[in-house]
């Protein structure tokens, strides 16, 4: 935010946070190592925490206060506390006189945003939502922690920029233990927005459209012109599948086939293409699509490199295996591929081409030698030189006076529900997530056995089940505007009437993302897994799950 | 906090027991029914609901006593109820012996065979209840699942502080009241009466009769026996409550003076300046402070405590208040072992009696102070009248002693300042005032001032709770008490004490004279042993009561109390490892490293009684006596 | 330096005073606050430890390390025992060695301390004779030592010692409990509960020599709130709790950590980031560590760090029949 993408703070902060909001995230299932730094905060300094979650999580059940807000209506509930906190004169009036444009009119923009307009929008009683409010705001340090229960919406960027509304709005940033953090759902999400890995920026954050500096640096380094344009997220790249802009894919480390929403359209996208590569360690159902595969290392145990954590932390990997025979290393891959299309790079080392990026990227990370990244157990960039120790959290540069930099500025955003309603043909609302023993489609996880996997279900309140005669392990058909699928269902009170939840862990059996729909927000391209609307049936006869 | 709780459910009259302790569950979340909109969309938790974690003993004790043990459904009941994790609920309930975690009758009749009884007359009780047959109530019978829960049974109990009553039994017939009586005397056709239902007949602590009644220089027990316990009327009427606004007009760092020059001592055995404590703990600047009245009196052999709690309530209600008034508390618990159900009756009624009049609450006599007693009870765990333990024990937690330090003084119930006095110091608190902290310095010796009870028993005619001036003789009280002509040794000061021999009890009784004879006064026990006595059975039965009552934290004791048992047992039955001399040097190096090394008291004195029964008796090697 | 509105750094932490004590004749001046034990490593000085762990509160339970501290009436715990300005401390004295050795024999003698890494050096160094409290009592049924009751007395059977011998308990697929190897050190609740996981999966349980780590009235781990994070594991100093593969490879005489390297990585899933320290054997990962002193993990992983490595083991598609692309 406010030019670099990553987490304001670090994982030891929030251990001497006063309040945390954790926002959309199950944490304790999906972070569960980070959860221990949070609950370090909450037993031991006294952090008190909310958890904003439709669900009563396991990390929910750890809140002093659970806000069970409707799925989709964050920006309802952030801009009733931004209200709330200006009508009570808790906004930090100094931090942002000296930090923050655009207030008056952010402020005029949540006036309407009562709290007893709030309370039907959002479902969570005015009273709770005043209290959070103002506990946010008097904090002496408060932090705002979130995970795809923010970003897997259609507004996906709105929802983010409304947190952050917050953290402006009480000065609730750039300081140790206060700030606003993403917690990153895959192991090195966070480090390939830092390479470039994303279609707006190049290597460290460095706009491809707008920072003609950058561009040079690069044009001379590497010897070619770099277009000023972005390239597609992955949304723009499957709608540009569909127009036959796009004819062949190179497909790395990643399952579309199966953890994109709306699966079936994904795949018919997919056939629909002249040449598909997927270069991989496993056959995943997208590589069974594919022309070529390319079998890879296994790059966190079988190759040396780099990643970068959420707290900004870059980290070295190392190989402590041998890849299985005639599986080789992704660089050596792309080199010869390169060489094939003839451009020798040679056979660049992880620590020389990372040598190259911190050259590219000096104000980045012109410090994070493969030395110090050793000797240190990683540095939390931005890291400029050799000297400098990391840094530890963002943006106290709006705190000096004079400002240093560019203000922060307030964000106008308003709510929305999300694309799909109830309706009565479809009379639920799916919201998707993780479980602690199982990771995105179970790719990985399935190579062993957890004592706690009991396979894919179907979430349902009691009062549903009780309402559809369905009782716990029963096997029904879900259905949404775009295919369904059968699961047995699992009774958890732990959600609420007319809400049912699913995880995507187990493909093969259950292909949850035939369900979701694939309306993306059109500035991160990520789609709205968090809310479809279903149905939920009765199956006639014993069938198996999975089956369509 | 993420629990998980199995499908075990309560029982309607387990939970309505629970309920009746916390009041109806006020959300889905804990326990109650779904349906409210407010419900589906937020919920309290957190640190809320970890403050109520003090609850959870008192829980488990409803549960037993509703229905005789703490059912699966009813212990899940109550982790949800108070979001406790169940293993850790586990954890506690498996702590302490009077609560069971198999099915037990409900009727229980609770045999002492203790150091105190099981010479005069329990061994009978107990072979005669060994022959009905009747389940023996701790050992989970293969088919427990058939238990017959209205078919009585009957256990083995540790010292039921009735030694001058002795034998003993305590009757707990569970149920909405639960019933629980202190019985003494009890003969083998009693004992099978009970078994067989017979009503368990009227407390033997209701009335108090004092050995020394009517003797004019009782201070502490001059009411005892004398007044009307349950009156607060009769309380006032034999000068009660005078000290106590008295005390409010002097001011607390006045109080404090009296009581630090009266030199009054600690009498729960560790012997430290009350005043001191008192005056460490009102300048505290961490809040709030707790009071706690230690009436955990679990020692074998001691049973003074018993006879100021259920004689005179009202004093140890106001020298709480008083206490309370100079250290700055507004909250004070009293923690009450089990096994005495009268006494607990006769407090509770009191405090609500003091409360009613204004002597409680939140503005003592129109005052502006404010103090109230909560009485927690035990559940059967003698480490719990360890000070830390017992913090521990009302955190809801096992009653694992804590390191020290830090001190109570400092960090103690809660982790914050905390007195804790035992009964019959605190009892002290009231005479002090009335006649002057330097007046009452001027009573017993220069060292040990004031007067002290001392629990007599065993091998005397006249069992009972005794008031003397320190100084006085151990002769002259056991000549007092009619000890038995052929009288071989005396077990001072308790389990955790020392054996003397019949020509060593010229010492003073005073905290110098304990000292200068390598023993201590201890909790004031003086429990005589003639030559009818088995001394070696008697030996063995301290030595398994340190292994039963180890809280098994620290290695020296949890496992040198066992090994210190096994090689007594290995020389009582003649069949040593290494010779006697051998087991004895063994016996001297275990003794040795759990005085040193173990965390608490407990372990610390484990090897006291054995090693005097060895060295200054003679037992196993003859010399001695 | 620009002027900041507010602090913006860390919140100040008071600086501690330095004191000065003595410990075995050596002066040593430390941080007040510090423990015995803190300030003996500062002087080099070894004090041997079963329950203490850095990532851990000290519970000082074992009383291994007990120091004598002049005119203290026992020995003090120096893992917990802060040190005062003046104090004087031996940590070699005959009343410190005797009951050290005492607590050596007694663990010794009644628990099985054969994959305690160190105890056999332990043991010849404090010359133990754990023997001579007689030979161990049979070991106890399956389940007998969890419907132990607290403060009711078994029969001693006479001239045997009493062990914690117990069948290993053995009912998931990632990790074992072998109480017959259990010292009742507490870090495996500790880790569990509040220090760590607050999963409060374990507790202690019973008391006395009964006492015990226990689910809730002994369920198996899979009926418990168990969620096999192994940070128990991570914490165990004795080998009683143990990953399944390592067990069955030590079963199977086939562990040989003489042979096995250590590399640390970065664990695969979530982007929290977790330092992951694989140990190999034969090009195969056969356990996964975090170390203790990563600023994130704390020694910490979840399920999935610390057993879902297992598949860059499995069925790759090199092993696989190529596409069929058209």
């Amino acid at each position: 935010m406010f030019g670099a993408g990553g987490g304001t703070n670090s994982y030891q902060e929030v251990e001497d946070a006063d309040v945390v909001f954790l926002w959309g995230s199950n944490a304790r299932a999906a972070h569960p190592i980070w959860f221990h730094h949070l609950l370090k905060g909450v037993r031991q300094h006294g952090t008190r925490l909310y958890v904003m979650d439709p669900r009563r999580t396991e990390s929910a059940q750890w809140a002093d206060v659970w806000c069970g807000l409707r799925v989709g209506s964050d920006i309802a509930l952030a801009n009733a506390m931004a209200r709330e906190i200006i009508h009570a004169g808790l906004h930090h009036q100094a931090f942002i006189a000296n930090a923050c444009e655009g207030f008056d009119a952010f402020a005029a923009s949540v006036e309407p945003y009562t709290l007893e307009w709030a309370e039907p929008i959002t479902g969570i009683p005015a009273d709770v939502i005043r209290e959070a409010a103002h506990a946010f705001a008097t904090a002496p340090r408060a932090m705002i922690c979130w995970t795809l229960g923010i970003t897997e919406h259609h507004n996906a960027v709105d929802n983010v920029l409304a947190l952050i509304n917050l953290c402006l709005l009480t000065g609730q940033i750039g300081r140790w233990g206060a700030g606003c953090n993403p917690l990153r759902g895959q192991n090195n999400v966070q480090g390939g927005g830092d390479m470039g890995a994303i279609p707006n920026k190049l290597p460290g954050f460095q706009d491809i459209e707008q920072d003609a500096d950058a561009r040079a640096r690069f044009e001379a380094a590497w010897g070619v012109p770099i277009r000023p344009t972005y390239g597609k997220n992955l949304t723009q790249m499957f709608q540009a599948m569909g127009t036959g802009e796009i004819k062949a894919l190179f497909c790395i480390g990643e399952n579309p086939a199966q953890s994109d929403a709306d699966a079936h359209h994904i795949e018919q996208m997919i056939r629909g293409l002249d040449h598909v590569v997927v270069q991989e360690i496993f056959l995943t159902k997208t590589a069974q699509m594919a022309h070529v595969v390319l079998p890879a290392a296994a790059s966190w145990c079988e190759s040396d490199g780099t990643v970068t954590n959420s707290e900004r932390r870059v980290q070295r990997c190392r190989k402590a295996v041998e890849p299985p025979e005639g599986a080789r290393d992704e660089l050596w891959i792309l080199s010869e591929i390169a060489k094939r299309m003839g451009l020798d790079l040679g056979h660049p080392t992880p620590e020389a081409l990372w040598n190259e990026f911190r050259a590219l990227a000096p104000q980045f990370a012109g410090g994070l030698s493969y030395e110090r990244l050793e000797a240190l157990d990683g540095i939390q960039w931005p890291c400029p030189d050799e000297s400098h120790p990391g840094s530890t959290y963002l943006h106290g540069r709006l705190w000096e006076q004079p400002r240093q930099g560019r203000a922060a500025p307030f964000s106008i955003v308003m709510h929305e529900v999300p694309f799909e309603q109830r309706d009565a043909n479809y009379p639920l609302l799916l919201t998707t997530g993780r479980r602690l023993d199982s990771y995105n489609t179970g790719v990985q996880t399935s190579g062993y056995a957890s004592p706690l996997r009991t396979g894919e279900t179907v979430d349902i309140s009691p009062e549903d089940a009780a309402r559809f005669g369905i009782v716990d392990g029963e096997v029904v058909r879900i259905s949404s505007r775009r295919g369904s699928v059968l699961a047995p269902a699992r009774i958890d009170p732990s959600l609420r009437e007319k809400l049912v939840f699913m995880t995507l862990h187990f493909p093969d059996d259950v292909a949850t993302n035939v369900l979701t729909i694939d309306k993306a927000d059109p500035k991160s391209g990520t789609a709205e897994f968090k809310a479809c609307a279903v149905r939920i049936e009765k199956v006639p006869a014993r069938v198996p799950a999975g089956v369509r | 906090m993420d629990i998980k709780l199995s499908q075990a459910a309560a029982a309607p009259d387990e939970r309505a027991a629970v309920d009746a302790l916390l009041g109806p569950p006020d959300s889905p979340w804990v326990g109650g029914a779904r349906g409210a909109a407010r419900d589906a969309h937020t919920a309290v938790g957190g640190r809320v609901m970890r403050e109520r974690r003090h609850l959870l003993v008192p829980a488990l004790q409803t549960l037993q006593a509703r229905i005789g043990w703490i059912s699966e459904g009813g212990l899940i009941y109550v982790c949800e109820r108070l979001q406790v994790p169940p293993a850790e609920a586990w954890g506690v309930a498996t702590f302490y012996a009077l609560l069971a975690t198999s099915p037990r009758p409900r009727r229980v009749v609770h045999v002492c065979d203790d150091v105190g009884c099981r010479s005069r007359g329990a061994k009978a009780v107990l072979a005669a209840l060994e022959a009905t047959g009747a389940a023996i109530a701790h050992e989970p019978a293969a088919d427990h699942m058939h238990l017959d829960a209205e078919r009585p049974g009957w256990m083995h109990s540790p010292c039921l502080g009735l030694c001058d009553q002795a034998p003993a039994a305590l009757v707990t017939d569970a149920g909405s009241p639960c019933d629980e009586r202190l019985l003494g005397h009890v003969t083998p056709e009693r004992a099978r009466a009970l078994l067989d239902g017979a009503a368990p007949g009227a407390d033997a602590t209701s009335v108090t009769v004092l050995p020394q009644q009517g003797d004019a220089s009782l201070v502490l027990l001059a009411r005892a026996g004398v007044v009307d316990p349950t009156s607060l009327e009769s309380y006032r009427a034999h000068g009660g409550y005078v000290e106590l606004p008295k005390a409010i007009d002097r001011g607390a760092e006045a109080v404090i003076r009296e009581v630090t020059a009266s030199k009054l001592v600690g009498r729960g055995g560790a012997a430290f300046p009350t005043g001191r404590k008192w005056d460490a703990v009102r300048t505290q600047t961490a809040t709030p402070h707790y009071l706690i009245c230690n009436a955990d009196e679990s020692e074998p052999g001691t049973f003074k405590d018993r006879v100021l709690l259920t004689a005179d309530p009202f004093a140890i209600v106001e020298s709480m208040t008083i206490a309370a008034f100079a250290t700055g508390c507004e909250k004070g618990f009293i923690y009450l072992r089990a096994e005495y159900p009268l006494a607990a009756q006769r407090m509770r009624h009191a405090i609500d009696q003091a409360r009613a009049a204004q002597l409680l609450g939140d503005d003592i006599l129109g005052r502006g102070v404010r103090f109230d007693i909560e009485i927690r009870r035990g559940a059967g765990a003698y480490i719990c009248g360890e000070e830390t333990a017992l913090f521990e024990s009302i955190e809801g937690k096992r009653g694992e002693p804590r390191s020290k330090p830090p001190f109570p003084v400092h960090s103690g119930l809660f982790g914050k300042p905390t007195v804790v006095n035992n009964v019959e110091t605190l009892a002290n608190v009231l005479p002090i005032l009335r006649m002057g902290g330097e007046a009452y310095a001027k009573t017993g010796t220069s060292q040990s001032t004031g007067t002290r009870l001392f629990c007599l028993s065993g091998a005397v005619a006249r069992p009972g709770v005794y008031e003397l001036p320190f100084g006085a003789s151990l002769r002259a009280l056991l000549e007092q008490a009619g000890a038995s002509p052929r009288l071989r040794a005396v077990l001072l000061g308790g389990a955790a004490g020392v054996f003397l021999r019949a020509d060593e009890i010229d010492l003073p009784l005073s905290l110098e004279g304990a000292r200068s004879a390598d023993a201590t006064l201890g909790s004031g026990v003086v429990m005589a042993f003639d030559d009818d006595e088995d001394l070696v059975d008697i030996v063995l039965r301290l030595a398994a009561f340190f292994r039963d009552e180890s809280c098994g934290q620290c290695v020296p004791c949890r496992v040198g109390t066992v090994r210190q048992e096994e090689a007594l047992h290995r020389l009582a039955r003649g069949r040593t490892l290494a010779g006697a001399p051998g087991e004895i040097a063994l016996l001297e190096e275990i003794g040795v490293a759990m005085r040193d090394a173990s965390i608490c008291g407990l372990g610390q004195t484990a090897y006291a009684a054995v090693e005097s029964a060895v060295k200054r008796l003679g037992l196993f090697t003859g010399a001695g006596a | 330096m620009t002027a900041t509105l507010v602090h913006l750094g860390r919140p100040d932490r008071t600086i501690k005073a330095r004191i000065t004590c003595t410990i075995d004749g050596h002066a040593v001046t430390v941080d007040e606050g510090t423990t015995i034990l803190a300030a003996c490593r500062t002087l080099g000085i070894e004090i041997p430890t079963l329950c203490f762990l850095e990532t851990l509160r000290p519970v000082n339970v074992c009383r291994l390390c007990v120091v004598e501290v002049e005119g203290a009436r026992v020995l003090a715990p120096s893992c917990s025992r802060a040190t005062e300005a003046g104090m004087v401390v031996h940590t070699k004295s005959e009343r410190v060695r005797h009951a050290r050795r005492l607590v050596l024999e007694f663990l010794a003698s009644s628990v099985d301390l054969s994959t305690t890494p160190g105890m056999a050096d332990l043991l010849a160094e404090y010359a133990c004779t754990p023997a001579r409290f007689g030979p161990p009592a049979p070991q106890a049924l399956a389940g007998e030592r969890d419907a132990a009751v607290a403060g009711h007395h078994a029969a001693t059977e006479i001239g045997f010692a009493a062990t914690v011998a117990q069948p290993v308990k053995t009912d998931n697929d990632l990790y074992v409990r072998d109480y017959a190897k259990c010292v009742l050190c507490y870090k495996c609740v500790e880790a569990c509960g509040v220090d760590h996981q607050n999963t409060f999966a374990i507790a202690v349980a019973g008391r006395g020599f009964n006492a015990r780590i226990s689910t809730e009235l002994a369920v198996p781990l899979t009926d418990s709130a168990c969620v096999y994070c192994g940070n128990c594991i991570a914490v165990c100093p004795t080998g009683a709790l143990m990953p399944r593969a390592e067990f069955d490879m030590r079963a199977a005489g086939t562990w040989d950590e003489t042979v096995q390297t250590t590399t640390d990585t970065i664990c695969p899933y979530c982007g929290v980031g977790c330092t992951l320290s694989l140990h190999v054997q034969g090009n195969t990962i056969v356990k996964a560590t975090s170390p203790l002193e990563n600023g994130i993990t704390l020694g910490n992983l979840c399920i999935k760090g610390r057993f879902g490595w297992q598949f860059v083991q499995g069925p790759r598609p090199v092993d696989a029949a190529p596409p069929a692309g058209d």
